[in-house]
């Protein structure tokens, strides 16, 4: 199946339901459904607190929500994450999910070269050929515009847009099928900021990705994402087509969130 | 203060039995690192407190005891340890590895093949195989847990991509029986193979991280690799220079200023009984049955660290015999009767 | 192909008092295959908003629009998007693309996510940059520092890449030199002839009257004042 004949599928690949979690009284995001099909990309936006991150925990299984399910169609029909057993959910996280973080830090090991921190993921899944760990190094390096010959370098020497490239070429080694990111152009330079996004909307397109990406920039939206979902106070107030959420919004916290982007 | 006043073995019987049971969990999953209550022992973290307390609840007043400090009988660290089980519960001590019935040991395992009965237990400074790539506990004992090993493989493609080889040469990581990746403590990885399929028993106790682990007699254990770059039990290039070994691990000493240098057996005992067999390398004299001491004194070795002092064993001590079992105990306490 | 039927909008402000402006009240339209409908009405009249809810970025408050057989103004985004991909073709006045990105690319995208093969796609998208005289030298930087009517060239090859069976045109033609503006007729007597079905916003007359087979007043969708 190619990456364009995946995006038309009709089969849901997440499935969001009534996902909600509390930190004692205090919301943190309740009553979240959604659904995700195959090459869809989804923006969740919101101030600080809204809850989006929170939600992004929920759903990448690096935090238990109260109520509701999380659905993934695996290679083995769709399973609910929530209530998988733990290494279950964890070899998704390595194989068919991947996460990319606001800080290269917290995403890459930086005492490890970059093509250490490439292969990991392959080592993880039974990769034990050097050879043939460092090639495919390599050609991701390639893929994120780092070059060849950086491959045994510390993250520690490359700028912020490198380190966050590397940290998506280290996610997507292993062909996931579900990206989730938070904030992953936030901390870095406009010009910067431009070549990453480019980066992932090509890989978006030719790996048929389907990402859920946590922003409060409303111009990465516009730019990744074909549906977008606004969160305030822990809840969805408003979701759709994100052009059509940016341009024609209905709710009264979408308009004011958008009418206070300063225009460029 | 006497002997008299310590329980057998310095430490208190309920103590021995929280240990033994920690031991027993460990016996029972080969390879897991079983926690347990380390207890203060009159001597530093770094100085084999964790082998100690094994050993010490695994004595039996029947027991002969070795105990080697990078294959050498005679240095600091195994003449203090021996002494302190000596004084403490007064069992036969031995320098022949075939003799004994249990070896602590710090960063080797003899060259003699052990047999069954025996019981083999190492120092373990840092017993955590994946502490050095993942720092937090909690996430290495779920790695450990969910059999998530990738890490421990990074650790060797960094080795390769750097040094064009695997250049971890000590404490050099193992699967044991499929299942649990261990830190085989600072044994050289020429010593690797001779953890799998042992015939010993073999305790691992690290004192200052609290925990114990073993391999039971016959455990598959297999050094991790590459495909392409496949593990290699390496030491270096020579035969020994007094007893002309070419399999056994070997010492560097460098012996003057202008570069002399020669390579003796680190397991002074295999080395001792060779020559006393008959054997001669390029530098060495037969030790005969006349307490002859080999021409040269080994001097201190270069590799690793708390290095054998020369001084500290006693040219006068007669060498135990080599070989043949001794079944007497008188003469196991000769190492006894010289060191004090 | 395109066919509108009783269209109501509405935007309210709430962060103006929530007060509501209606702008669009019972709009009837039908656009077929090979048929130009060219929308006129003086500025503010709803033109842009027209177009807009078509390309489904402006939501209907009632009434249909459906675009071959999906219904825009129900659609699911999933489909919408599905519908943009395949069917349905905008060249706006702006240009919005992600920075950094070369022209050529810009042009090729939509074939690209069509599953197009690159070098497939990026011959089509030079044969149109071509056509539209866009220098070569150009086409590998980022059309984010060309002038309006280079920009403007760009968005109608990249509108035009694809062979969408529907386009929506808004001013095509302005900004453009006789030349150019000529292409771009020609362009579209081309899509009309594949059997597009085109709806625009012309304010070149004479551009107008040479492609468009009727025009439709959109003051006679504005809700009467109550």
């Amino acid at each position: 199946m190619t990456a364009h004949d995946r995006s038309l599928s009709d089969r849901p690949l997440f499935q969001v339901q009534n996902l909600s979690k509390y930190y004692g009284a205090r919301i943190g995001c309740a009553d979240v459904s959604f659904d995700l099909y195959p090459g869809e990309v989804l923006g969740i936006v919101g101030e600080s607190g809204s809850g989006k991150s929170t939600l992004l925990s929920c759903l990448a299984g690096h935090m238990a929500p109260d109520t509701g399910r999380v659905i993934f169609d695996t290679a083995l029909g769709p399973r609910d994450t929530v209530t998988m057993g733990e290494a279950e959910r964890r070899r998704m996280g390595r194989t068919d999910w991947a996460f990319v973080h606001q800080n290269p830090r917290d995403g890459l090991r930086m005492g490890v070269s970059a093509g250490g921190n490439v292969g990991e993921r392959l080592m993880a899944i039974g990769a034990r050929h050097y050879g043939d760990i460092r090639d495919k190094s390599i050609d991701w390096l390639g893929r994120v515009e780092i070059a060849a010959d950086r491959i045994d370098d510390r993250p520690r020497a490359f700028s912020g847009g490198m380190q966050q490239r590397l940290q998506i070429a280290r996610n997507l080694v292993t062909g996931p099928r579900l990206v989730f990111m938070d904030e992953p152009t936030g901390g870095l330079d406009v010009s910067v900021q431009a070549r990453l996004l480019d980066l992932l909307r090509g890989l978006v397109r030719e790996m048929g990705l389907s990402a859920i990406i946590v922003t409060h920039d409303l111009a990465v939206v516009r730019l990744l994402a074909d549906r977008l979902m606004v969160m305030k106070g822990g809840h969805v107030v408003e979701q759709g087509l994100t052009d059509q959420v940016l341009d024609d919004p209905q709710h009264a916290y979408t308009q004011l969130l958008v009418s206070s982007v300063l225009q460029v | 203060m006497t002997a008299g006043d310590y329980n057998f073995a310095y430490l208190d019987e309920q103590t021995k039995c929280m240990i033994r049971r920690a031991i027993l969990k460990g016996i029972a999953v080969p390879g897991y690192q079983v926690p347990f209550a380390s207890r203060e022992m009159p001597m530093p973290y770094g100085w084999g407190t964790g082998g100690v307390q094994v050993t010490a609840a695994c004595l039996t007043p029947d027991d002969t005891l070795k105990v080697i400090d990078q294959g050498a009988d005679d240095t600091t660290n195994a003449v203090s340890i021996r002494k302190f089980f000596q004084r403490t519960a007064g069992v036969a001590v031995t320098e022949a590895t075939a003799e004994a019935t249990i070896i602590q040991t710090r960063h080797r395992i003899p060259e003699t093949a052990l047999t069954e009965g025996q019981i083999l237990v190492y120092q373990v400074p840092i017993p955590e195989p994946l502490r050095f790539l993942e720092p937090r506990e909690t996430e290495t004992r779920k790695m450990h847990e969910l059999e998530e090993y990738g890490l421990m493989h990074v650790k060797l493609y960094e080795d390769i991509a750097r040094h064009g080889q695997i250049a971890t040469s000590y404490a050099y990581p193992v699967k044991v029986e499929g299942r649990y990746v261990m830190d085989p403590s600072p044994i050289p990885k020429f010593d690797n193979p001779k953890l799998s399929d042992s015939s010993a028993i073999q305790l691992f106790g690290a004192g200052r991280e609290q925990r114990i682990y073993a391999l039971p007699p016959y455990t598959h254990v297999v050094s991790l690799d590459f495909d392409d770059h496949p593990f290699v039990a390496s030491k270096a290039a020579h035969d020994c220079d007094l007893c002309g070994a070419a399999d056994s691990y070997l010492d560097e000493v460098i012996t003057d200023d202008l570069g002399g240098r020669m390579f003796v057996c680190s397991d002074t005992d295999f080395c001792r009984c060779r020559r006393a067999a008959g054997h001669t390398g390029r530098l060495g004299a037969p030790v005969t049955a006349s307490r002859t001491v080999a021409p040269p004194p080994p001097p201190s070795p270069t590799r690793g660290e708390g290095g054998a002092d020369p001084d500290l064993s006693d040219p006068g001590a007669s060498p135990p015999p080599c070989g043949e079992g001794l079944g007497v105990g008188g003469h196991r306490h000769d190492i006894k009767e010289t060191a004090e | 192909m395109i066919e509108i039927r009783d269209l109501c909008k509405s935007f309210t402000l709430h962060n103006q008092g929530a007060a509501v402006i209606p702008v669009m009240a019972g709009a009837n339209l039908s656009v077929a295959r090979g048929d130009c409908v060219g929308l006129i009405g003086a500025s503010g009249a709803g033109k842009s908003t027209l177009m807009r809810m078509v390309w489904g970025n402006y939501l209907a408050a009632s009434g249909s629009i459906r675009v071959g057989t999906l219904d825009v103004a129900t659609a699911q985004p999933r489909q919408i998007i599905r519908l943009r991909r395949e069917t349905l073709g905008y060249v706006s006045q702006f240009l919005r693309v992600v920075p950094r990105v070369p022209t050529l690319e810009v042009v090729a995208e939509p074939l690209l996510n069509l599953g197009m093969p690159a070098d497939q796609a990026r011959d089509r998208a030079a044969s149109l940059l071509a056509r539209l005289n866009i220098p070569e030298r150009l086409w590998t930087l980022s059309p984010t520092t060309f002038s309006g009517g280079e920009q403007q060239r760009v968005n109608i090859a990249r509108g035009f890449a694809h062979p969408y069976p529907a386009l929506l045109l808004d001013e095509p033609t302005a900004s453009l030199d006789a030349v150019n503006r000529e292409v771009v007729l020609t362009l579209i007597e081309e899509a009309k002839a594949r059997g597009a079905a085109i709806l625009g916003i012309f304010h070149d007359e004479a551009a107008r009257d040479r492609v468009c087979d009727r025009v439709v007043d959109v003051r006679t969708f504005m809700p009467r004042a109550a």
